[in-house]
This record gives structure tokens, sequence and C-alpha cells, in this order.
């Protein structure tokens, strides 16, 4: 069996045993990416000399017999939005397409002194906004298991890489189910953590109170292996929780007994694919025959949840993405040809009078708008007016304070509901992935992918997605389970617990290679 | 002449650059001065993924001021962006305080001891916590060079302090300032340098105008910056007052009228000019900072902040005209130069157990030489055990001020005690019945002098006490007065 057939933990007891070494792991790994890439696209960026090189020096460490961190020799793969030390760090964006982080995200730090290999950069939507991973500016990534379909997003490439055995481990991130929806579009299992659990320092930010770091790996196992590594408090993010994080890898092989699922009577609305449904209802019966109780539950507010972070969201980031303006860092436009159209424009404005011209743009502010139309994308536009709007004067309590009024319903709601309820159980999306370029012209249909995975950002609660089932045509459909605050172990005991009576989650693309 | 028929009205925002050895976000160093861009880090320059962690130590220097100031202290308070665009501003916002400031309605006393105004309290609408932005140097002639920005001071902790409109002349406003300067620097939260931009200070004035008819009309708010020391704040706010004065003459434009106007002070022209402002630039689209925790500030916190504070200006003058019955023009003069000014007062003070006699050579025999010699208090030689020494000397009539002065001096040049400097000098206590025997032969030898003093003419006397310095220095002049004056009346 190759390398790249085992998952993570398999592979890490290969290389401590020395069946296997990080070169031998990481030259797999490559030569994986290297012949099917080309058609997935889950990759910007990929580099084998140093990857190699660090699984060199850690076969020499582990020959010596020195200590090696949690991960030592396996790959892991990096969404393209977390800063590593003197590695570009493009967040799939023109604006920042030759930026140098001068410093590592607290995770890829962690990722590092744990001795992982970091393989390669994942594709993304710009700076995480989307649902298909088509809003990048380099490329498209593909779903493996149907090359025309999308592979979900933002965290396309991350889910994808996995999904398509490039790698055994990789970091998503996700604001509003851009770890869980391209996790469940990809057939592999995701997890967003608690906000808070992990450190976001380091991680570009599109909308920091939703913003969060999580594992996407092929079983419950691997991700709990992944997010102990990760998670912890960190002095740099002061929204980072003070509390040690548990050892989720040895836990999360026990069985949770006694335990009750809540299913959400909104899930099951207008919009869900029967297909999808029937998995859903199917997999909470695989709960119910290992003895789990099933108790309907309401959660009121959570219709409103897609319209709520549609506020805040795009209010953050149009704060958060301010600093990119040409002036800094980052792409900058083409000064000659700015001086040249403003001193046309003062030729013309000249002859219509003195109010003409003072009118003009500031050679300063012409910078900052041509830096900024030409640096983003459409959708990042977009959100950016959005939030710009949403946070203007005359208009902020309509809009952003009302938005904050839902959230805190929201989370209300998820507490009132963890009273009577250990986990909740649902669907990640309506559907499974849709077609590349099905929904790029209608923005509303594209935000509406979230509807089931707002809200646990909106509340700050974890949650994950793992297969359930497949479509007729043969598209993974996802699973996903909520928990109260900091209750990251019992998402992935639940999740191993069913992945020990499925098979769903062993289920491999082919795509041709 | 007439007193001009208005009331100049005005408030001040002053910036406070807070005394702490790094930023408010972040590890960087605050030093004024070094090499352009050099005490920046990702942080402070806002590279992308980067969070601020707030500085606990300018927190708690900014919640001394707050209390020194008679403010309330919020117990929850946040942090919020402030956003707009400029390239010293790196974020494209600034960490500020927006609803929900740490502290807010306080009030600090003004008295002025020349008695121009009487003692008032103006009030603090509220003092909240800032990052300061980076510095921009303009090239002179815009688009021949590029402009260039030093990130050194960005993300230095600023406290805004924002006073009421209570001040009603350009020497109420000086005082205001010179006031808060004092109590910063006693409270030892800045150092307050105007010149390295450490305290800044915005103006708010308009008039209420005296109409012939009866009523009171309020002219347009103007904002004065740029104005680089107390002496500027009160000459730019002199030359708006007329300034406004005259445009209300010309328009009768009243408050309300146009919009707020920004105007800049010309410390050369000794003029304020008008500044371009764009209107967009006012909607700052402030909203919480969700990188940064909420504070709160505990009761007991506040309470033990207040207990630390220490003895403040007010209350130091307070105690220095009780307990030493000095003048407030002295309790003024020794407290505005500083607490160790103070201390060295309280130590001769309590050592010569002459407090009065004590303000009189500290204000103004030390103060003179402190200046002479530029130095500071604690540079100074002479120290209060050695001037409590002499002035003990002083008032037991051993010498005179006159003399007094020149064994001042030498005890400063030599570093010597009074009494060896004395015994130098030949200065000794002439005893009581030497004394009446010199006067007895001076009465005697100026019949004359007597016959005048008889007729009335007191000042006479003033020759006997001439003529006695004469044959020996060293006699007290008031008391060999006294006792011609008593010898004579016996004849």
């Amino acid at each position: 069996m190759s390398l790249v057939e085992l998952t993570a933990t398999e592979l890490l007891a290969e290389l401590a045993s020395g069946r296997a070494s990080a070169v031998e792991a990481t030259r797999a790994f490559i030569d994986r990416i290297e012949a099917g890439d080309q058609s997935v696209g889950a990759f910007l960026r990929f580099d084998p000399q140093p990857a190699l090189e660090q699984a060199r020096q850690i076969d020499q460490r582990r020959k010596k017999g020195e200590r090696l961190g949690r991960l030592a020799g396996l790959p892991v793969a990096v969404k393209d939005l977390l800063c590593s030390r003197g590695e570009r760090t493009t967040c799939a964006s023109q604006m920042l397409e030759n930026f140098v982080a001068p410093y590592d995200a607290t995770v890829v730090a962690r990722l590092k002194a744990a001795d992982a290999v970091l393989i390669g950069r994942t594709n993304l939507d710009e700076f995480a906004m989307g649902g298909s991973t088509e809003n990048s500016a380099f490329q498209k990534t593909r779903n493996p298991w149907n090359l025309d379909c999308i592979p979900g997003g933002s965290s396309g490439g991350a889910a994808a890489c996995v999904a398509a055995s490039m790698a055994p481990l990789s970091i998503g991130t996700d604001t509003g189910g851009s770890i869980r929806q391209p996790a469940a579009l990809c057939g592999v299992t995701g997890l967003k953590p608690t906000y808070g659990r992990v450190s976001r320092f380091g991680l570009v930010a599109f909308a920091s109170s939703l913003d969060q770091i999580g594992p996407i790996a092929r079983t419950a196992q691997d991700a709990a292996l992944l997010l102990e590594v990760i998670a912890g408090h960190d002095p740099l993010d002061s929204t980072s929780v003070n509390r040690p994080a548990p050892q989720y890898s040895q836990t999360v092989r026990q069985p949770l007994a006694g335990l009750t699922l809540g299913l959400v009577r909104e899930h099951f609305g207008e919009g869900l694919e029967s297909e999808v449904e029937t998995a859903v209802r199917q997999a909470v019966a695989v709960y119910e025959s290992l003895g789990a109780k099933v108790k309907e539950i309401s959660l009121p507010h959570s219709k409103y949840g897609v319209a709520a972070y549609y506020i805040i969201a795009p209010s953050e980031a149009s704060s958060n993405l301010a600093r990119y303006d040409g002036v800094h860092y980052g792409y900058r436009t083409d000064e000659k040809a700015m001086q040249a159209e403003l001193a046309a424009e003062r030729d013309r404005a000249a002859s219509a009078g003195a109010e003409a011209v003072e009118s003009l743009d500031s050679p300063l502010v012409r910078l900052y708008r041509r830096s900024r139309a030409e640096g983003f994308g459409a959708e990042v536009k977009r959100r950016i007016i959005l939030g710009t709007y949403a946070l203007s004067a005359g208009y902020s309590d309509k809009y952003y304070l009302k938005a904050l009024k839902v959230r805190r319903l929201i989370r209300q709601d998820f507490d009132r509901a963890f009273q009577q309820v250990d986990l909740i159980v649902g669907p990640v999306t309506t559907s499974p992935a849709f077609k590349i370029g099905d929904k790029v012209n209608d923005p509303l249909a594209m935000y509406l992918v979230d509807l089931y995975t707002v809200s646990a950002n909106l509340a700050g609660i974890g949650g994950i997605a793992f297969p359930c089932g497949f479509s007729s045509s043969g598209l993974p459909i996802g699973l996903q389970l909520q928990a109260p605050p900091l209750e990251e172990d019992r998402l992935l005991r639940a999740c191993h617990m069913y992945q020990q009576a499925t098979d769903w989650h062993q289920r491999r693309p082919d795509f041709g290679f | 002449m007439h007193a001009p028929p208005y009331t100049t009205v005005v408030g001040l925002e002053v910036h406070v650059q807070l005394l702490t050895q790094t930023k408010l976000f972040c590890g960087c160093s605050t030093r004024f001065g070094a090499p352009p861009n050099t005490q920046t880090c990702p942080i402070c320059v806002g590279m992308p993924g980067t969070l601020p962690v707030m500085n606990r130590r300018a927190f708690e220097l900014a919640l001394r001021t707050a209390v020194a100031l008679n403010c309330q202290i919020a117990p929850f308070t946040k942090w919020d962006r402030k956003q707009y665009y400029y390239p010293d501003l790196p974020k494209g916002y600034q960490i500020s305080q927006f609803d929900l400031p740490f502290s807010f309605d306080g009030y600090l006393e003004i008295n002025d001891a020349k008695g121009r105004f009487e003692p008032k309290r103006v009030g603090i609408i509220r003092a909240h916590l800032e990052e300061d932005a980076g510095k921009s140097m303009h090239d002179e002639q815009a688009g021949e060079a590029d402009s260039k920005i030093d990130l050194n001071r960005a993300g230095t902790p600023l406290l805004e302090i924002v006073s009421q409109p209570d001040m009603r002349s350009p020497l109420e406003a000086a005082a205001y300032l010179d006031a808060l300067k004092l109590l910063l620097t006693y409270l030892g939260v800045s150092d307050c340098n105007m010149q390295e931009g450490s305290l800044r200070v915005d103006a708010n004035v308009n008039l209420h105008v005296n109409t012939p008819d009866g009523h009171v009309v309020p002219t347009p708010i103007v904002e004065i910056k740029n104005m680089n020391s107390f002496r500027a704040v009160e000459r730019a706010l002199a030359y708006e007052a007329q300034r406004q004065y005259e445009v209300w003459t010309e328009t009768g434009q009243r408050l309300g009228d146009v919009p707020k106007q920004t105007r800049g002070w010309d410390d050369v022209e000794n003029i304020t000019r008008a500044q371009r402002h764009k209107e967009e630039s006012s909607d700052y689209r402030y909203f919480p900072d969700p990188d940064l925790a909420p504070v709160t500030v505990a009761a007991e916190q506040v309470e033990a902040v207040k207990s630390a504070l220490g003895e403040l200006p007010a209350d130091l003058r307070h105690r220095l005209e009780l307990t030493y019955n000095i003048s407030p023009y002295d309790s003024d003069v020794i407290v505005n130069r500083g607490r160790a000014l103070v201390d060295y007062y309280l130590e001769v003070a309590e050592l010569s157990g002459d407090g009065k006699l004590a303000s009189n050579w500290v204000t103004q025999d030390v103060l003179r030489e402190l200046k002479d010699r530029k130095l500071a208090i604690d540079e100074f030689p002479l120290r209060p055990p050695a001037l409590a020494e002499l002035l003990k000397k002083v008032q037991a009539g051993d010498l005179d001020t006159t003399r007094g002065r020149e064994v001042f001096l030498q005890m400063l040049d030599t570093g010597k005690p009074a009494a060896a400097v004395m015994a130098e000098l030949g200065i000794e206590k002439v005893d009581e019945s030497a004394l009446v025997a010199l006067c007895q032969e001076l009465v005697a030898a100026n019949p004359k002098l007597v016959a005048d003093v008889k007729s009335g003419k007191l000042q006479a006397a003033g020759a006997f006490v001439g003529q006695a310095k004469k044959k020996n220095p060293n006699v007290n002049p008031g008391r060999v007065r006294e006792i011609c004056l008593e010898l004579i009346g016996r004849m």
C-alpha cells in the first residue's frame, strides 16, 4: 500500500517505527502532487526541495535519537492565508501576490515546532471570501470527485488536497463555513474549533470576530492529532482562550455513552436536497444504533444567520482590508500611468473651470483608488463596499448594530439547545458540490451556500463536518455536528464513533491518477 | 478703552503621550529621536495577520491620570476602530475609544496667582486612550519628490483629554494647560514635551457676542490646530477672537450657519489660516475592534489608584498655605516648579522652623541661583539642612538679610557650612550691652540728629544705623534703630 493512502495516524506510526522515513513519505506526496495537481489545482505553490530538506533533517535527528515533535515527518499543507516567515503569503489575491511575511503565524510556528513537513500552500477564495474557491485570483481548484465541480470554499485547496491524497493533513480556516463546507463537498473531515481555541496570530484577517483556523484530515483521529498541535493559548492573540488544549488524540477513540443529539427543525426546510436529507437521516439512525438518543430542537433565529453574517463579516472585512492601500506593501498601481491619467484629467478640467479642478482626486487618493480597484477581485470589492455601507454614519444602527443583536440571539438559541442536547446534528450544505461556474453570476445564491454553517461562527462554537454518504452522481455528502464552546473533544469522539461504524470516510476519488 | 462686546469661549483637546517603555499594542520602544522606522515591528506597521495586545502599563497610567482629573471611571470599556485613509496610518484605522471611553465627567481646577480671573473648575468631558499615528514628512514642492513616512511613533499610547468649553479667555486656556501639564508631571505619566510632540493641543473657540439689543449670540465654532507651545495657544486664541469678531461684524454669521471650520496657527505670521477640509473624511465608521478584549475596571482598582495618587498640586498648595502660613502667590511659585522643589522647601521649612522665611529664601534666592546656574533643584549644591542652618541664624538676628545673602553665596561656592563662612567673614553676633553702649555713644555724638528725631523726622534714625554699621559691620540694623529711638525717647 502506498504511503499516500495511509491516514496520518497510520503514517505517523510507520515513521516512528522506522518502517518509513520522512523523506520517503514526503517524496510520495510530492510525486502524488506532481502527478495529480495539474488536474485538481489544490496547491498555489509547492516547493519539493525545502520540504525534502526538512524531511531529511528530521530523519537524521531521528537516527541520532533526538526528541522529535508531535508530527515528525508528516507532510502538512497550509492554506495560503497564514503567514510563514520568509515565504510568500498571497491570500489568493493580486494585492498580496508578492507579499513575503517577516514572521510566522502562531499555527505555522507550532507546526514547525512539531516537526511537520510543510509541503505547500493551498488555494482559496481571495482573502477567504467565497464558497467555491472560484474567487482565487490565480487558479481554479477542482473537486477530485468530479473535476467539473467546485471543491467548496474558501478552503477549497485545503480540502481537495486531502481528498486527492496529496497531503495527509491540511490547515484550513473557517469564517462562515470555509472548513466544513469544502470538507463536506470533498468527502473529508474538517473541524472548525471554538472561537479562540486556536490562535489567529498570523492568519490574514477576513472577519476577525468569526475567523478560526482548524484541521482538515481524513478521519476524526487525524483531525484530533493536528488540532492538539495547533490549539492552545497564545499571548499574541488577545482573543485566544486562556485554557490548556486537551490531548485530543488520546481521547478520540473513547465512545460517548448516553449521547443526546439534537435535530434542528429549521434545518429540514425548503432548499435542502432530498439526497442530502436522506443521507443525514441515515447518519442519525447510525448514531441511534450506537445508543444515542435523538431530540428535535429549534434554533428559531438561525434563519437570520446568513443575513446577519453578511453584514458583520463584510463590515469587519472592510476595516481589515483597509491596510491594502498600495502604500506600505502589496500591490501598487503603475504610478506613471496614474500621473498621466491625472494630468490629462487636469487639462480637461481646467477648461471646465476652477471647481472642476478642485473636485479632482489628489495623487494620493488616486493612488489608493487605482491600487485597490486593480489589486482586489470582484467579490472582495463587493464585500468591502457592503461593509463600508453597513458601518456608515446613519446606517450602522440599521445594519451593523442590528446584526450584532441577531448574533446574540443566535448564541442564546445555542445555549438553550445545549441545555437539552449534547451535540447538534444536521447537514453541512443543502446540496453536494455544484458545477464550476454555476453560481459565479449569482452572489446571493453563493451566499446561501453558508446556510447551515454560519451560525456556529456567529455563536463562536465548534463544528465538524465529515462524509455520511454519496449522491447518485457520486459526490460526497457531509454531516455536521456542533458542540457547546470548547467541546472539540466531544465533536471528535462522536465523529470517530461514526467513522468506526461506517466507511464513507475511507472512500477515495478516482480522478485518473 | 471699552472691553470688547463679547466673551471668548474655549474648549481644549489635549493629546498626551504616556511615558511607557513600549507602545500601546506591541513591544516596540517609544523612545523619541531614533532613526526613522527603526522602532517598528510587523504589528505597528500593520502587516497582514498581526494582532494588537494591550499594554497594561499604558492603561494604568491613563487610569491614574483620569482619577487625578476627578473623572468617573467606566467599569467596562472597549476599543474601537476609527477608520480613515492616510499614509502614516498603516492599518487604515486607528485603535481608539468611541462611545465607551474609560473615563468621563471630571474637572480640573484653575486659578491665577495674580488674580486676573476667579478660580474655577474646568469640566473634563472625557479622557480616552488611543494609539498615535506615524509622522509624514512632505516634500515642500508637491509632486517633485516623494513624501516620507516614519512609523516610529505609530502605536505610541496617547491619552486624549477633552475639556468642556468652560474657559472664557486665552488667559484661562493657558492656565488650564499649565495646570494640566503640572498635574501630568506630578503624576509622572508624561514628560509633556511639546517640541517632541508628547503634548499636543487643539482648541475649539467661538464668541458669545453681546448685541446692542441685549441678546447674546454665539458665533460659529472654529477648531485651531498646529499650535506648538502654550504661548502659541494663547496668542492663537487672542488672534482668533479678534478675527471672529470682525467676521461677525461683517457677516452676522451665527453658530450653525456654517460648518465647523478648521484653521491652522502660523507662528511666524501670527495668524490663523483656513485648512482645506474634505467633507468625506468626517465619517470614521467606528466599530468595536474585534481583535481586542474589552477592559473591565473594578471599583477596588479605582480606589487603589486613588489612594496611591499622592499629593497633587492643588492639595499641596493648600497644605503649604495652611501649615506654613505662606501667601497663595508663594505656594503657587513653589508648587508650580514641581515636586522636587516642594520637597526641598518642606525640608528647609521644617528644619529652620520658619516656613515663611524659608519660602522667601526658596522663592527668591534659591530660584534665582538655579536660574543663573542652570541647575535643577536636585543638582543644587546647597542642601536643605545647610540652608536651614543659615536661616536659623538670620532668624536669631545673628546677621541681617543682606549679610545673609553674602553668606548664602559663599556657602554655595565653597560648600562650607554657615558658621564657617560667617567666621571667615568675621560675622558674629554683637551682644546686647555692647550694642547699647555703641548706641549711647552715637546718640551723644549727634545732637543734630537727636533734635531731628525729636521733631518727628523718624527717618533721621537711619543715619544712626549707617554710622553703627561703619563702626561694627555685625550690628543688627533693626536693633540699632530700636535702641537709638528708645534712648532719644527717654531724653
